[in-house]
């Protein structure tokens, strides 16, 4: 690490003006940022602490939809979140109990992370992730690897997900990391079902677009059964190539649908 | 054993001695927080190191600047190896009869070689002045392909190039090291091309790393006043490091301090002598003050001693009906930049030879090539005996690829082939005396306890139950049956160094009745102070909870060779137990004289010596103790200690039979362990309770090796697995439930019988895992896969048989 101030203001108006500093970082749960400190790839002059800021945390469920602040953390969302059990059981097998303790959906989506798990419950429910001054669609917020919408200084306060009449989110570990190395988060609506798929594409979490039109017209994991998920654009690794990917996409829409409640 | 009257039966329990499941006495201190570590020494004045390391694995150094470093407050010093140059401290030499750089002359032969040693006031400090070092390379061609390098006209140690011989003998390359041979090379070619059947496979064992949870480091610090140096680190062989430390440096060894303070897991990793090492030594020499030097988890991977990276091809030849008749095995080993391999002096492959296994096979023929390549040197011996693990895989798998040609079940081929109970002790093909066993016994009780023909039935109507479409799943049944070989050793042919490899025991029994025990040895977690304990209190009969066992410092323990190989119980165990008997015979003497009877009318009775025929008339040790300092006994000098060093005649040789089922989802080739059951059979058994938790651990680093760890490069010999975000580390979450079972076959030769066992399931459990994989596929054409069998490997394997539809 280097040296760096940290400060834990208690509103969010005082953390935007605290971020508004120069090269202030913000600091959720730190379960990405801390280790980047650590490696020294990062030097923030100030790391504004999120954890203080009651008004960011808590699960609210209200009619279809259900609000949880941005400094919520997994264990948190894992426990409370029953109005939407397929967003809770995504939470509750995130990292490991010292992850879930201190890790923030907003620091996940804010990091975006193309690995992570959020993203993709985010992007499958056609969620809102609300800032300190706009409301943003998941559709516009995902822009790439670590790349989003959110401006310098920007802090999601909450995230406003549409509960679906059925989800499921199937998470395809990668042995080492425990991060996904093919994770798909299928959400069943009156409207229509979305797939999001996170842990594969070079350009972060993507939408499958055609298992989304299949399901729509066929709720079923027979729907997917013509369809061939495309490599192109899929990640490489020492753990699995871009075709193995690909193949895990179909295998884990099939199961998430399978499991769908 | 003769019936213990109740008396006795309570006599024997208050001892705690051998046999009992004893709580282990450390557990307090390490659950609690209060171990004490390398990075727990904190001493006043204290300077801190860090490394400037290569970004290549080859290249040459054209110029090392370093004056905006040293113009940072707080750095005191940086070491290139220009500075160490005039101290003759520039290499090193290593455990193989090779040299190491310790830091880079130049050239940088692998990435993560160390190139400079910052020191400075804080840790922080150290770190920034590292990255103001400009080190000007020229990248050079990197070889990372052990093949590749005995073709390449690429020299990558030049300063060994013009040497044909090296410490092992001729050397065919310039980027070749020794070759070593065992048995009879014509013999067994005859054997094979008049063979039946000649089954023949060529398997890669990747590189790993044991990875400790604590990584490696050390503390030196130079008083110069009293001229004494002392030196805190993560050794497996204190008084090893003591004297090469003396040999290298100069200082007297009586002037060299070496501790070894609680060690966070070793498993090979630290038994070689690292840069770090020297660098923390020299700079508290140069300072004056005490260096300390902690490498993190990266630079612990990248730079510090893997394990394995053998490529080895099998011609295993047999009659028609399973006989097995002879057996070669050519290795190409590749051991990195340097050849550092922590094996005895006489054994550049270590005990590769063991690799006949439990066959009787009468004719066998190994031969080992080391290659240099652009990797991190090391070659340790990861949770094994020398190079046992991969000897035992290579045997393991050739039996299954024997089954495959014979068209024949494993099991039972294994079962024809085993040495007999009465053919002990055996005489193997390529040298070893096996000790003792019994393998046919241990083989049918894994057999039953697992209801192999059952599982075989339900494997079997699982393949048709897939060619029909019903499930996506594949069932994999892994046997293995090994035979480790540790203990190293006897002195006439074990050594390290010049070094012979024996160990010892020093006791002192307090006036109250409690005493202390100092070995050679050092626990890096395998619960020493609980089972040495347990062997000097059936030994000596005070309670094991009255007896403190100590190790690691060479100022107060006896010179040993340390911990690793499995040594510590059959070498150090058994000076312990000699020892004891020592400290017994004496007792004898005393008590005979306070009972007023010749020593030959007393019989010992668990903690006392009784009057022959007259039980009411005793002494216990307790009062023994006491009278031995205190009362003046006529020809018999006071006190009671004794001393040991025990040089075992022959190494032991544990043995087991594991059986792996495992379920196969095709689709994702994810494997999921449904049973593992691991028979061991470690001679006399110290502490069950112990023997079961080094069971579960060997279990899961086998699992960790056999499925997925590994220390893989790319082309340009970057490190793709320098984090635990790639490295696989197991957890609980990951571990199956493991059953565990024995049989007890003493070692006729140690004077408990004991023969050791923390690397046993390591060694029996990789090739038991691999083999449940490899079975999976059998009935579809499959022979050999390689591992680590990753979920993609293994989704590959399906994909190539033609089962994704």
């Amino acid at each position: 690490m280097y040296a760096f101030d940290v400060t834990r203001p208690k509103t969010v108006a005082e953390a935007v003006a605290a971020l508004a500093g120069d090269e202030a970082q913000a600091l959720g749960g730190g379960q990405t940022l801390i280790p980047t400190l650590k490696q020294r790839l990062a030097s923030p002059a100030t790391l504004v602490s999120l954890t203080a800021i009651d008004e960011m945390k808590g699960v609210c469920a209200d009619g279809g939809t259900l609000t949880i602040g941005g400094g919520t953390t997994h264990a948190t969302v894992a426990a409370e979140a029953s109005a939407y059990p397929a967003l809770a059981a995504l939470a509750a097998n995130i990292g490991d109990p010292a992850v879930r303790s201190r890790g923030t959906i907003g620091g996940s989506l804010a990091n975006n992370d193309p690995s992570a798990c959020y993203p993709s419950a985010a992007l499958a429910s056609g969620a809102t992730i609300v800032t300190n001054n706009r409301e943003i669609a998941a559709d516009d917020y995902f822009q790439g690897l670590f790349t989003t919408a959110l401006n310098e200084g920007e802090i999601i306060t909450a995230v406003k997900f549409p509960v679906p009449e059925k989800a499921n989110y199937q998470k395809f570990v990668q042995p080492a990391s425990r991060f996904s190395l093919v994770g798909v988060f299928v959400a069943k609506y009156a409207d229509g079902v979305r797939v999001a798929v996170t842990g594969a594409s070079e350009n972060g979490v993507f939408r499958w677009t055609e298992a989304e039109a299949a399901l729509s017209a066929n709720f079923s994991a027979d729907a997917v059964e013509g369809l061939t998920a495309s490599a192109d654009g899929l990640i490489n690794d020492l753990h699995g190539d871009a075709e193995y990917r690909a193949h895990l996409i179909k295998v884990m829409t099939k199961r998430a649908v399978a499991a769908a409640k | 054993m003769k019936d213990l009257n109740e008396d006795q039966v309570a006599r024997s329990a208050n001892l705690k001695g051998m046999g009992c499941s004893r709580k282990r006495v450390e557990d307090a201190r390490f659950t609690q927080g209060k171990g004490n570590y390398v990075d727990d020494v904190k001493l006043p004045g204290m300077l801190h190191g860090d490394f400037v390391r290569s970004p290549y694995a080859h290249a040459r150094i054209k110029s090392i600047d370093t004056s905006k470093a040293m113009a940072v407050d707080g750095v005191i010093a940086v070491l290139t190896a220009a500075d160490l140059a005039p101290l003759n401290l520039h290499w090193m030499p290593t455990l193989a009869g090779d040299k190491q750089m310790v830091l880079a002359d130049g050239k940088v032969l692998f990435q993560g070689q160390e190139v400079a040693f910052v020191v400075a006031k804080d840790r922080f400090i150290a770190a920034d002045a590292v990255e103001l070092v400009e080190v000007d390379y020229e990248e050079l061609p990197v070889i990372v392909n052990p093949f590749e390098a005995l073709q390449s006209d690429v020299v990558l140690r030049e300063d060994i190039a013009d040497q044909k011989e090296g410490a092992h003998g001729p050397r065919k390359h310039h980027n070749h090291i020794f070759t070593w041979e065992a048995g009879e090379e014509a013999a067994t070619n005859d054997v094979i091309d008049n063979a039946e059947v000649v089954a023949t496979e060529t398997m890669y064992y990747h590189r790993t790393h044991p990875c400790p949870l604590e990584t490696c480091g050390s503390v030196a610090s130079m008083d110069k006043v009293n001229g004494k140096l002392t030196v805190w680190g993560t050794f497996q062989a204190p008084h090893v490091v003591r004297t090469v430390a003396s040999l290298l440096s100069g200082i007297e060894e009586h002037n060299i301090r070496v501790i070894s303070p609680d060690i966070g897991g070793g498993f090979g990793n630290k038994v070689g002598v690292y840069p770090g090492y020297v660098c923390s030594i020299v700079a508290s020499i140069v300072t004056g003050k005490p260096v300390k030097w902690i490498e993190d988890r990266m630079e612990n991977l990248m730079s510090t001693a893997f394990a394995r990276d053998y490529w080895m091809t099998g011609k295993i030849a047999a009659t028609k009906d399973g006989k097995i008749t002879g057996l070669h095995c050519h290795v190409t080993a590749d051991h990195g930049a340097f050849d550092a391999c922590a094996d005895p002096t006489k054994f550049p492959a270590g005990f590769m030879n063991i690799c006949t296994g439990s066959y009787d096979i009468p004719t066998a023929y190994l031969a080992v090539d080391g290659v240099y390549t652009n990797k991190a040197p090391g070659g340790v011996s990861y949770r094994c005996s020398f190079r046992v693990t991969e000897a035992v895989y290579f045997i393991e798998r050739m039996i299954e690829v024997l089954a495959i040609e014979l068209n024949m079940d494993a099991a039972e081929l294994r079962r024809i082939n085993f040495i007999k109970k009465d053919q002990f002790p055996y005489q193997s093909a390529l040298g070893w005396e096996y000790d003792s066993g019994d393998y046919h016994t241990a083989w049918d009780k894994a057999l039953k306890a697992v209801d192999y023909e059952g599982l075989r039935k339900e494997q079997a109507e699982r393949v048709e139950a897939f060619k029909r479409g019903e499930t996506r799943s594949l069932m994999g049944i892994g046997l293995s049956f090994f035979t480790e070989i540790v203990g190293a050793g006897p002195v006439k042919n074990c050594d390290i160094l010049g070094m012979g490899m024996f160990d010892s025991c020093e006791i002192r029994i307090h006036p109250t009745g409690s005493a202390i025990a100092r070995l050679g040895t050092i626990s890096q977690g395998q619960g020493h102070a609980t089972t040495f304990a347990q062997i000097l209190a059936s030994e000596i009969g005070l309670p094991a909870d009255s007896i403190t066992i100590e190790e690691g410092d060479t100022d107060t323990a006896p010179y040993g060779l340390g911990t690793y190989g499995s040594r510590s119980t059959p070498v150090a165990g058994a000076a312990t137990a000699l020892a004891g008997r020592k400290i017994r015979a004496k007792a004898q003497m005393i008590a005979a004289y306070l009972l007023e009877v010749h020593d030959d009318d007393l019989e010992w009775d668990i903690d006392r010596f009784v009057v022959k025929g007259a039980p009411e008339r005793f002494k216990t040790m307790k009062e023994i103790a006491y009278a031995a300092y205190n009362q003046a006994i006529p020809g018999v000098e006071p006190g009671l200690e004794a001393v040991s060093y025990y040089d075992p005649p022959n190494m032991t040789y544990p043995f087991g039979a594991y059986v792996c089922v495992m379920d196969i989802d095709v689709d994702t080739g994810v494997q999921t362990i449904r049973r593992f059951y691991a028979l061991d059979d470690c001679g006399t058994r110290i502490n069950p309770m112990i023997i079961e938790g080094q069971v579960h651990g060997g279990l899961t680093e086998a699992l960790a090796v056999a499925l997925g760890q590994e220390i893989a490069y790319d082309d340009m010999g970057n490190v793709k697995t320098g984090t635990l975000m790639d490295f696989f580390l197991p957890t609980a979450w990951e571990v199956p439930n493991y059953e565990t079972d024995h049989t007890v076959t003493p070692s006729p030769h140690h004077p408990i019988g004991a023969k050791g066992v923390g690397e046993s399931p390591h060694v029996g459990g990789v090739p038991c895992f691999s083999n449940a994989v490899n079975d999976a596929f059998r009935a579809f054409g499959n022979r050999h896969t390689h591992m680590p069998h990753d979920h993609w490997r293994i989704w590959q394997t399906a994909n190539k048989l033609g089962l994704h539809g």
